[in-house]
Parts: C-alpha cells; sequence; structure tokens
C-alpha cells in the first residue's frame, strides 16, 4: 500500500469535558475516495477541523505526507496542500466566476492591477478542465447552486491539492447537479488526489467512495473498503444497530400498548410536494394515535412537520384537520385548525429567550386570552400553573428567563405552549435531541400519556428506539419521499433500517444498473 | 476555581446594574454636579425650560424604543415631523383641531409605509426607513413649498406654551405617552407580541402570532408620535419650519434609547429607562451651555457616554 496522504492516529478531542472525538484513526490514500458517515454529533466536522488545522488534538496526532502535520491554522493546512469545501458556498455571488475563482490571487499585469483578461482566458481553461462550460464573466450568484458548488471545487483544487476534503458537496443539489459534482470527485481521483467525502447520503457512498468510515459519538464503528459492506450494515453501525439482534423494549418509557387507530383520521395531509426537498408525502395522523416519521437527517423529516404546520410554502398539497382547511395555510391558521407543532431548533425557533417563563407559555394561547387588547392575568396564570405543574417544569421562578433553563425544561416550556391550546394533533420533531435522560423520559411518557387521552401525534426522531416504541405506525422518508409505510408488528428497527437501505438500492439499480453491489 | 466563578458572576453583576441603573446614575451625578456650581439651575423656570425642551425628542424616543424592540430601527422620525409641521398652516384653515388631526394622521400613514415596507417587502429597516427620511423631508418641502411659515393660532399657542397645574402641556403629553407605552408593553397584549417578534420573529411565527400586523402596528405609533413631536415643536417655535424641524432627531433619538438600556438586537425594552435617557442627553446640552462651554464639547460628551452605554450592554450580552 502506498504512503498515505493523510494518516490520522488514533485522535482524541475534549471541548469543556465533553468526548468530541475518543481514539479515532483514519488514513487517506492518494487515488482514493474516503467516505466519512454518520448522524449528527458523531464528531464528523471536528474530524475534519483536526485534519486541517482548525483545532489541535488532545490525544494522538495526525500525519501529513508521512510527516506530523502541525498546522496551525487552516490557511496552513491550505498552503500545503490539503483544500477543504464546505455545505455552504463560501463564495461571493456579486462577483464573476471568474473573479471568484482567483479570488485574493487574482493575476496582475505589470501595473499591479487586475489582467482580467489573462484571469478570464485562465478561469475558461481551469473550469473546462471541470467540463464547466460557463461565461466566467458572469455574476456568480446568477448561477445554480451545483455550477456555485463546483466552481468552489475548482477553487479549491485548482493548484497543488494533495487532498481535498468535502463536507456534504451534494446537500443543496439537484440530482442532475449531483451527477456532474460526482463526475468532478471521479476526475480528482483519477489525478491522484486524496479525497475525504463526508455525506449522508448512502447511495454517493456506494457511487464513488472507495472506503467508508462510521463515526458513531465521537467514535470509530467501522473502516473498511466500500466493496465488502453493504446498505444495511451501514445504516445499523450508523444508528448504532445490531442486524443480527436488536433489542425489543430498550431505555425509552414508551408505554407498551400502540393502538391502531381506524376511522376517519384527525390529521390528513395530502401530495406535500415542495422541490427538491419533498415529493409527494403523504400522512395520516388518527386521534389517539402516535405515527412516526424515520429517516436519515436530510430525508424530509422536518420539512413534512413544517409543511403540514404551514411554514413553509408548497409547490403542491393538503392539509386538514378532522375534515376542514383553510384557505391561506399558515402557522396561525394551523394552530386555529387544532394541530400544535414543536420545533426540532429549539433555541433559534422555539423559545424566546429574553421572556419569561411564563410569557413563553401562553405565547401561542395569546390571542385567545385577549380581550380588548388586554390579556387576563387570572386566566393565563391558571394556565401556566397547570401546565408548570402538570409538565414538572422547574424554573426558579415563573419570571425567570426561559434561555437560562435547562434544555430539557425549555423543551417542556415548549410542549407546555402547545399543549395549553388543546390541540386535536401534536407534531413534535425531534422533542428528546440534547436533553437529559430524566426529562427524556418524562417526556416519552407524557407522549403515550396524550395520544391515550386522545391526542393524535406525528412524532419525528432520528432514534430509531424512539419511534419503533413510541409509534404505532411509521413512515419511513428518504430524499424527500415516502419509501415505506410500517404498521402492527412490521414497526420494528430491522423493518425500518431495511426500508431506508433497500429504497437507496432501489434506487441505485435504476441509476446505475453495472455498480458493484458488495456481499456481506 | 469557585473564587473565580463568584468573581465573574460579581462582575457580570455590576455590569448588570449599570445597564438597568446607570441612566439613573448619570442623572443624579449631574444634578449633583449643577446644583453645586452651576448658578440659578435649581430655579422652576429652568427645569420647566429643560423639560420643555427635551418634549419633542422624549416622544420620538419612547416611539423608537419600540420599534427598536421590534429589532428594527426607525430612521424617519424627523422627516415625519417635517411632513406634519409642514400640513398644519395648510389646514389651521378649518379649524385648529382638523389640521393637527391630519397632520397626526399623516405621520400614521408614514409608519404604515414603513411598516409595510419591512414587513411584506421584508426589507431591511434601516433601509427602508432611510429611504423614508429622505423621501418624506422633500416631500414636507414640496407641501410647505419650502418656506417657514409663522403660526398665530390660539389652539397652538396655548399647546406650545401653556401649563396645567404648573405643567407645561407638552411635558403632559410626555407623561401621557410614556404612560400609555409602558402600559401597552408591560401589561397589554401588543407588548408580548411586540417582545416575542423582536426576541425570536421564527418562534413568534411559529406560535401562530400575527406577526406582520405587529410590525406594521409598531412602525404606525412611531410615525403618530413623531407627527405628535413635529406638532409640539411647530407650536412652541409659532412657526412651521419643515426644512429644520426634526433634523438629526433619528440619533437623539436612538441614542436615548440605547442609553435608557434596550438594547439595539430587540426583544427588551425600557421605556421609563427611555424617557430618562432622553432627559440624560438634554441634562448634558444644558450643563454644557450653562458652564458656557461649546456645543461641540456637549456632543464629544454624548458620544462617549453612548459608547460607554452600549459598552456596557455588550459585556451584559455575553453574560
Amino acid at each position: 500500500m502506498t504512503t498515505p496522504a493523510v494518516d490520522v492516529r488514533s485522535v482524541g478531542k475534549h471541548f469543556a469535558g465533553v468526548r468530541a472525538l475518543a481514539g479515532v484513526s483514519v488514513e487517506l490514500h492518494p487515488g482514493q475516495v474516503h467516505a466519512l458517515v454518520g448522524e449528527n454529533g458523531a464528531g464528523k466536522s471536528t474530524l475534519i477541523k483536526l485534519i486541517t488545522g482548525v483545532y489541535r488534538p488532545d490525544d494522538g496526532e495526525v500525519r501529513y505526507l508521512g510527516e506530523p502535520a502541525a498546522f496551525a491554522h487552516p490557511r496552513d493546512a491550505q498552503a500545503a496542500g490539503i483544500s477543504t469545501i464546505y455545505q455552504e458556498v463560501n463564495l461571493v455571488p456579486m462577483r464573476s466566476v471568474a473573479g471568484n475563482l482567483y479570488l485574493g490571487r487574482e493575476p496582475t499585469n505589470r501595473f499591479g492591477l487586475i489582467d482580467f483578461r489573462r484571469m478570464h482566458r485562465d478561469a475558461r481553461k481551469v473550469l473546462a478542465g471541470y467540463g464547466i462550460t460557463v461565461d466566467v464573466r458572469r455574476r456568480l450568484g446568477e448561477l445554480g447552486l451545483g455550477v456555485q458548488q463546483m466552481i468552489a471545487v475548482a477553487r479549491a483544487v485548482s493548484g497543488d491539492a494533495r487532498v481535498v476534503i468535502m463536507d456534504e458537496p451534494t446537500s443543496s443539489l439537484e440530482p442532475r447537479e449531483v451527477d456532474l459534482l460526482l463526475d468532478v470527485v471521479a476526475l480528482l481521483r483519477r489525478r491522484h488526489v486524496a479525497v475525504l467525502y463526508v455525506t449522508h447520503k448512502l447511495d454517493e457512498v456506494f457511487r464513488i467512495c472507495d472506503q467508508v468510515t462510521v463515526l458513531r459519538d465521537g467514535r470509530l464503528v467501522h473502516t473498511g473498503p466500500v466493496a465488502g459492506t453493504t446498505r444495511l450494515r451501514l445504516v445499523a453501525t450508523m444508528l448504532g444497530r445490531d442486524v443480527d439482534q436488536i433489542r425489543r423494549h430498550g431505555a425509552t418509557t414508551f408505554d407498551d400498548r400502540q393502538l391502531e387507530a381506524t376511522g376517519t383520521p384527525v390529521l390528513r395531509a395530502e401530495g406535500l410536494t415542495r422541490r427538491p426537498l419533498l415529493d409527494d408525502v403523504s400522512v395520516e395522523v388518527h386521534a389517539g394515535e402516535v405515527v412516526g416519521l424515520a429517516g436519515l437527517l436530510g430525508s424530509g423529516r422536518t420539512e413534512t412537520a413544517k409543511a403540514i404546520f404551514g411554514v413553509d410554502g408548497l409547490d403542491a398539497g393538503t392539509v386538514s384537520v378532522d375534515g376542514g382547511s383553510a384557505r391561506r395555510w399558515s402557522p396561525a391558521a394551523a394552530i386555529r385548525s387544532g394541530i400544535g407543532m414543536v420545533p426540532e431548533d429549539r433555541k433559534s425557533e422555539g423559545i424566546v429567550g429574553e421572556l419569561s417563563v411564563r410569557d413563553n407559555i401562553v405565547l401561542a394561547a395569546l390571542p385567545r386570552l385577549t380581550t380588548a387588547g388586554f390579556v387576563s392575568r387570572r386566566r393565563q396564570d391558571e394556565i401556566v400553573n397547570t401546565f408548570v405543574k402538570r409538565l414538572r417544569i422547574k424554573a426558579s421562578s415563573l419570571d425567570q428567563k426561559v434561555g437560562e433553563l435547562s434544555g430539557g425544561n425549555q423543551q417542556k416550556v415548549l410542549l407546555a405552549r402547545m399543549l395549553c391550546l388543546y390541540p386535536k394533533v401534536l407534531i413534535l420533531d425531534e422533542p428528546t435531541r440534547g436533553i437529559d435522560v430524566g426529562a427524556k423520559a418524562e417526556i416519552q411518557s407524557l407522549i403515550s400519556e396524550l395520544a391515550t387521552l386522545g391526542l393524535g401525534v406525528l412524532l419525528i426522531s432520528s432514534e430509531l428506539e424512539e419511534v419503533v416504541e413510541g409509534a404505532g405506525r411509521v413512515l419511513v422518508l428518504r430524499d424527500g419521499a415516502v419509501v415505506a409505510l410500517l404498521r402492527g408488528d412490521d414497526v420494528s428497527e430491522d423493518h425500518i433500517m431495511h426500508a431506508i437501505a433497500q429504497a437507496s438500492e432501489d434506487d441505485q439499480a435504476v441509476r446505475a444498473p453495472a455498480a458493484p453491489e458488495g456481499g456481506l | 476555581m469557585t473564587d473565580a466563578l463568584t468573581a465573574r458572576r460579581g462582575r457580570l453583576d455590576t455590569l448588570g446594574l449599570l445597564q438597568s441603573g446607570g441612566v439613573y446614575l448619570a442623572i443624579a451625578l449631574l444634578l449633583v454636579f449643577n446644583l453645586a456650581f452651576t448658578p440659578n439651575f435649581a430655579t422652576v423656570a429652568n427645569l420647566r425650560l429643560q423639560l420643555v425642551q427635551v418634549a419633542p425628542v422624549a416622544i420620538v424616543a419612547v416611539g423608537m424604543a419600540l420599534v427598536i424592540a421590534s429589532e428594527g430601527i426607525d430612521l424617519s422620525v424627523g422627516s415625519t415631523m417635517a411632513i406634519s409641521a409642514a400640513l398644519l398652516p395648510l389646514y389651521l384653515g378649518y379649524g385648529a383641531w382638523p389640521a393637527i388631526a391630519i397632520a397626526v394622521l399623516a405621520g400614521a400613514a408614514v409608519g404604515a409605509v414603513n411598516g409595510s415596507l419591512v414587513a411584506f417587502a421584508r426589507m431591511q429597516p434601516i433601509i427602508a426607513t432611510l429611504g423614508m427620511l429622505v423621501a418624506c423631508r422633500g416631500l414636507a418641502l414640496v407641501l410647505a413649498e419650502g418656506r417657514l411659515t409663522e403660526i398665530f393660532d390660539p389652539v397652538l399657542g396655548a399647546l406650545g406654551n401653556d401649563a396645567v397645574l404648573g405643567i407645561p402641556v407638552s411635558v403632559l403629553l410626555v407623561l401621557v405617552v410614556t404612560g400609555a407605552a409602558a402600559v401597552a408593553v408591560h401589561r397589554a397584549a401588543f407588548g408580548r407580541r411586540l417582545l416575542a417578534v423582536g426576541g425570536n420573529r421564527a418562534a413568534a411565527t411559529l406560535a401562530g402570532l400575527p406577526v406582520k400586523r405587529t410590525l406594521v402596528t409598531v412602525y404606525i405609533i412611531s410615525g403618530l408620535l413623531a407627527a405628535t413631536a413635529g406638532v409640539i415643536s411647530t407650536a412652541r417655535q409659532g412657526a412651521s419650519d419643515p426644512s429644520f424641524v426634526g433634523l438629526l432627531i433619528e440619533l437623539s433619538a436612538i441614542t436615548a434609547v440605547v442609553v435608557g438600556g434596550t438594547p439595539l438586537s430587540g426583544g427588551r425594552v425600557r421605556i421609563v429607562g427611555t424617557l430618562m435617557g432622553a432627559l440624560l442627553m438634554q441634562l448634558i446640552t444644558a450643563t454644557v451651555i450653562q458652564q458656557d462651554l461649546p456645543d461641540s464639547t456637549a456632543r464629544m460628551l454624548q458620544a462617549g457616554i453612548i459608547v460607554a452605554a452600549v459598552y456596557v450592554q455588550r459585556g451584559r450580552s455575553r453574560a
């Protein structure tokens, strides 16, 4: 085997006592594309930052071209030949394509001015090397995201990059643009560049990558050739589940009985489409039923929730509650119809940190509590006291700012905000993410209890255990479309993982029938 | 470890105290200084003069505080004053009260445009209201044909110079406006909506609050108050002067808001603090003038205080 371009040797990294990475070793070889996969918080970005010199490892070392690498700054890594392409395009949309390509290193003439003619000529030549033909004088912002991403790649790689790190480069691209980008990756491989390819999309791993490394909770859980693994095995390792023996009744505190409700659904969402994120997703929730939405990150779970709640505009689709629908669908209309939602991003979309616990709880109920412009103190305090007691929200006083509470208590405040509207349907997007074990257990048993009382719940979680044990029926999403509807005994981690993996395989077969399929 | 934590906590508390009470402390210091060193400071006539002079800024600043709480800013207040001043003499023929009503409604209209640009056209508040700053001053000059018009009207004269129970009418108006704003913010549903929209717009939207209506309302209030300040200024001067009335008042108002402890980042507001901020700036100017120092000194002092106020807030927000 050749000398690895980058050799990461059992590195570890802690942040304020919390382990971000421990004992992770990865080798990147020239001419190989190395996939790095894992769910959120697995440590992928920490690993990238250790390689590019943003962070220094606490233990272990990073070697570059056989020498210990001690980059003090990402700039040094870049100068040494390690280029990084981030998820979001880091270019200047108002400048020309060529201007972006040569940003900060524009060719100059003998007067020290930019030699535009040479810059445009060189830019055309460089881009042609990637099969991109655009007018290099056009403003970058006028081009599609895919082309922009490609120009970011060209910019990063031009010069003498020996290692290219791509952080989810296709997350905002259309399928056609993805194809173009993967061609560029293949080109890099032919030029003997070592590529680290971070992605959530399994089909890309199997289409373009040679090696794959799976991180989970800061540890390396699998590394090896792509040809030696299967989609199912990858999904299982990413989610921390054993394919052979999937445990039942683990750490969750959901009620065991999961009734499958029948009759008229209380919530019916049909044909939700928002290109390119959602494609014809339909969801039904009955009263007293918990429906799970499963899928990998970026599969359209949150987008489905937001579509039902009227947050984002839709290309197509209808939402009705108890058979009725509003003409102009918005969060306010959804709330009036009896839908409640607790968003995924607690900090940026949920709490109003500067307001008190009391004000945060009654926020959505304000229109109902207001008479002639004034809030009824008595009714407000009744509600607040009821739910603080009921959900055991721990705050020093009701006047404490919500921003000062723990994550679990903030989450309970958000639940209270929706529950005090007495909704018919409650959408919970990652209700237990990032909160402590105790609060997690409380929220899980609350969900079961609410369903028993007749509430319809749509439960989104990236923890399979939570979906399987919490929900009676599970919809599996992939790439913005429903790929499976599991009910009854079919609701198992095994089946969900099969659905995710199976869908990838089907898709793969359609797109590239000749691709080599790996066995176990 | 524990000691270091306590020490840091202690420092932060001092900062917090400075932020919430700094403006009162500064006013107290200035009053003490003036009582000791400025002859004829503690006379009824002088104190009344200070209050009357601060009235327009104080009224505008209260509106500004509400806009800033919504995570916005209103630069068009001075030009709105000019429009209201320009309209007064045009409609005085129908009587003083109809003319005042028209002037104030024009302010509301300017606010409605500002609010619509921000809420519906999703323009940045600073850009939207900067445009209105230019446009409205121009419109005011067109309305008044660029002229200063002297006004001889008993009602306006009374507004400018009379007193009720020894308190000048304009000062009473400041008290009413401040009181109403404080009630609206701390007691009424509007205040909760405002602080939620300013504190976390996404959360307010997801809670089903009428975010756009709230934004438009807050700019309308600011426009109404600015036009009211325009009427007061005109009444006091006895002349409609659309070229100069309210010139640069947006800066004084923003200063009063910030010095009064309202952060520019939105989601929090101090109405009484804003009033005190305006008063502090007025006291600084008065002190400097009465000590026979040049006006430029007052400006530099004010600049220093603004920087200090923002610094204190920065320390607080990092906590």
